[in-house]
């Protein structure tokens, strides 16, 4: 075999050609966490220094913390030094080559879910050539963003990109020591998604048709910015309907969103994580810190999630209300199936005067699975006219389950109205019955009225999603009955 | 069409029905009248087959198919209706939802083509204008917040929509007002068909000065104790049950 001066050459142009990234791509670290960790991420992630120093900051902080206990769930504890901290995507040879090598069990699920075809096999995670031409879409929607001024892109990009936005709001919602899980996200995030929107431009778009085209995998330790600038309106849609797997148990995700003067935020998940087999083997831990900043007058931020998947969901997406006639609202349903565990829920702390904020919560357990729903209303002595109401449904179905209902209500000012409703109901054999005498199966019962008990939280949804979110509620719930 | 033998069945292993029999025939209304505790409720149950009730021995027979291995949306979709005595309350599921898709259930069954948003909204005014019934109602959760005789008329409103072979009212006349019943009654006789058969469980004869009935059965003890045509209501009304009770004993 000669290996002469053309070989050598062809060998050489062949490494440049994949460039570093292949090198990037392909390396990851071993288990544990230690400073030189964080170093390494951010070297790999080419960061500005600042970035490093934040990184720091928070990683020694973290240090001297202490998981916390109180949520309503169970589980063994997690071992953060046999985590891996940079974990390299897969490589295209890993990958299915086509649909056809897909299990077709998930085939099915995106069938039930009407996910579009041309979505499917990027869904799958098919290698990227095999996908079809969604990059040249994508490519439509980030001119028409550009056009207007919006900067949306990884969150590493902004970081060298846009180093005076990240320095001016990253940590200013969520404080690199706020909790555990959000210092741990604060030293080693991974990527995620970064929002600007000027000053007065309505975004063109939802942002969820662009990134469900463009998602990218962006690891366990997901880190989102959104900002909205004086008189500015976006739409974000996170996640998707279709199941997603990871061989990441652990996910701490953070989201912070800011919203200035007359701005608002409409910030949606679908959540559908692996949530184990029906008897509780597996699945994912989803510790997410979500938290809006209404820091102008007259702001309004609002949250909508469909909550499906993971073993255990602990996550309460904020208002804080800072700026007077400041709107936060916070629309929810949670789904628990076999032996998953939410304990999810909101925090609204009215701040300015005359400051509203909604919150309807609709939780449903089935199987062996426990749901919490857990609010904190905190209205501040400064906020004069403040009014909240909240509305927290539960149902039941099955008699293994359980939902359980944890409000705090602490009002510092004489002129705020709190309000608190709660119901909690069960599908009882009686509307079964009756269903069923008109001709419509005990499952097809099950799901009108799972559907109709979260009416009110689905048409909060971006139009697709909330048929999509009626399917995925179908698909969760089998078996649930009989 | 039903054809039911010596029927027994039970609640919570408490014998409800003692060895019932009963033929209905297409075009027929009967009527099943009863003290209380006769079992009344438990045969229109046991037709639509709720399985809260057990049945320990007899046959029941509609048309070709053994009714008992049938699950109660089979049942439905070959055309048995059961208007209940106590509706329940579905909330949050739009009534038109439901009834549409009542309906296309039957229709698939009966190979014919569903109806669409359109169709079905143009055929459930006609029924309820039929009826005295406001279209809102098709816009309200399934019985919620319904009062007592809106409760009755929206059972009489599916009926109408969903064209049974075989309806069974339970009770239908209870709670109703005098303008109430009528319109009932009224729903129930603009049914009546040489090709449909409809069973009346009622306490009182006054339904039956609405819709004349072809058969009166007498229910007592779980047994159909004495039969005939309209005038053993009258007799009844007259008498009350106690006297058949005793001739029965005797």
């Amino acid at each position: 075999m000669s290996t002469g001066p053309d070989n050598i050459e062809n060998l050489v142009n062949r490494r440049y050609e994949h460039g570093f990234i292949t090198d990037i791509d392909t390396e990851s670290f071993q288990p544990g966490l230690d400073e030189n960790v964080v170093r390494a991420i951010s070297e790999r992630k080419k960061e500005p220094e600042f970035m490093l120093e934040w990184r720091l900051r928070a990683y020694r902080q973290w240090r001297q913390m202490q998981e916390p206990t109180w949520a309503h769930v169970k589980f063994s504890p997690i071992d953060y030094e046999g985590i891996s901290y940079f974990a390299a995507p897969k490589s295209d040879s890993d990958r299915p080559k086509s649909l056809d090598e897909v299990d077709p069990k998930l085939l099915e699920t995106y069938d039930k879910l009407g996910i579009p075809l041309h979505e499917r096999a990027r869904l799958a995670g098919v290698a990227v050539d095999a996908v079809f031409d969604s990059v040249s879409v994508a490519t439509t929607f980030k001119e028409k963003l550009s056009d207007v001024g919006v900067i949306f892109c990884p969150f590493s990009e902004a970081v060298r990109d846009h180093p005076e936005l990240i320095k001016k709001y990253l940590g200013s919602v969520v404080p690199q020591r706020d909790n555990f899980f959000a210092s741990l996200n604060s030293a080693v995030f991974s990527d995620g998604s970064f929002v600007y929107v000027p000053k007065g431009v309505r975004c063109p778009m939802e942002l969820s048709t662009y990134f469900r085209i463009n998602a990218a995998n962006t690891g366990q330790f997901e880190r989102t910015l959104i900002i909205a600038d004086e008189g500015s309106y976006v739409s974000y849609l996170e996640g998707c309907t279709a199941p997603m797997r990871d061989e990441n148990q652990l996910h701490a995700a953070v989201v912070e969103l800011v919203a200035l003067k007359d701005a608002e935020i409409k910030y949606s998940t679908v959540q559908n994580w692996y949530p184990g087999d029906e008897n509780g083997v597996g699945g994912i831990y989803n510790f997410v810190t979500k938290r809006g900043d209404c820091r102008g007058a007259n702001s309004k931020i609002s949250w909508t999630q469909v909550e499906t998947g993971s073993a255990i969901t602990w996550k309460y997406p904020s208002c804080i209300l800072r700026g007077e006639n400041s709107v936060g609202e916070f629309y929810s349903v949670a789904v628990v199936n076999n032996h998953q565990q939410a304990d999810t829920g909101t925090k609204m702390i009215h701040i300015g005067r005359n400051t509203r904020s909604t919150i309807v919560s609709k939780g449903i357990s089935a199987g062996n699975a426990q749901s919490a729903y857990r609010g904190l209303v905190r209205v501040m002595p400064q906020a004069d006219g403040a009014r909240n109401h909240t509305q927290c449904d539960s149902l039941l179905i099955g008699k293994q389950c359980g939902a359980h209902t944890f409000p705090y209500i602490e009002v510092k000012n004489q002129s705020a109205k709190v309000e608190h409703e709660a119901t909690t109901s069960k599908i009882s054999a009686d509307q079964l019955f009756y269903c069923r005498q008109r001709g419509i199966s005990e499952e097809n019962a099950v799901n009108m009225i799972v559907n109709g008990f979260c009416k009110e939280v689905f048409k909060e949804l971006p139009m697709e999603f909330a048929v999509e979110a009626q399917a995925l509620l179908n698909v969760s719930l089998e078996g649930a009955v009989g | 069409m039903l054809e039911i033998k010596n029927l027994q069945a039970s609640i919570n292993g408490t014998g409800i029905l003692c060895g019932l029999s009963l033929q209905v025939n297409a075009g027929e209304v009967h009527a099943i009248m009863g003290p209380n505790g006769s079992g009344k409720s438990t045969l229109a149950q046991v037709i639509a087959g709720n399985d809260a009730y057990e049945v320990t021995g007899g046959s029941i027979r509609f048309n070709d198919s053994d009714l008992l291995e049938q699950a109660p949306e089979e049942r439905a979709r070959d055309g048995i209706f059961l208007g209940f005595q106590y509706p329940v309350e579905i909330p949050g599921v739009n009534n038109a939802y439901l009834l549409k898709a009542a309906l296309n259930a039957r229709r698939t069954n009966e190979d014919l083509d569903e109806v669409d948003a359109f169709e079905f909204l143009k055929l459930a005014k006609e029924k309820m204008a039929m009826l005295g019934m406001d279209p809102k109602f098709l816009n309200r959760g399934v019985n919620e917040g319904f009062s007592g005789g809106e409760k009755k008329r929206n059972e009489i409103l599916q009926m109408a929509i969903l064209e049974p072979r075989l309806a069974v009212l339970d009770e239908t006349d209870s709670g109703l007002d005098i303008d109430a019943l009528r319109s009932v009654a009224n729903g129930i006789n603009a049914l009546r068909h040489p090709d449909r058969a409809i069973v009346l469980v009622t306490h009182y004869q006054r339904l039956l000065d609405y819709v004349e009935p072809d058969f009166v059965h007498v229910l007592s003890g779980g047994r159909i104790v004495r039969s005939g045509d309209k005038s053993l209501a009258l007799q009844l009304e007259e008498k009350g049950y106690d006297w058949l009770r005793e001739a029965a004993n005797a």
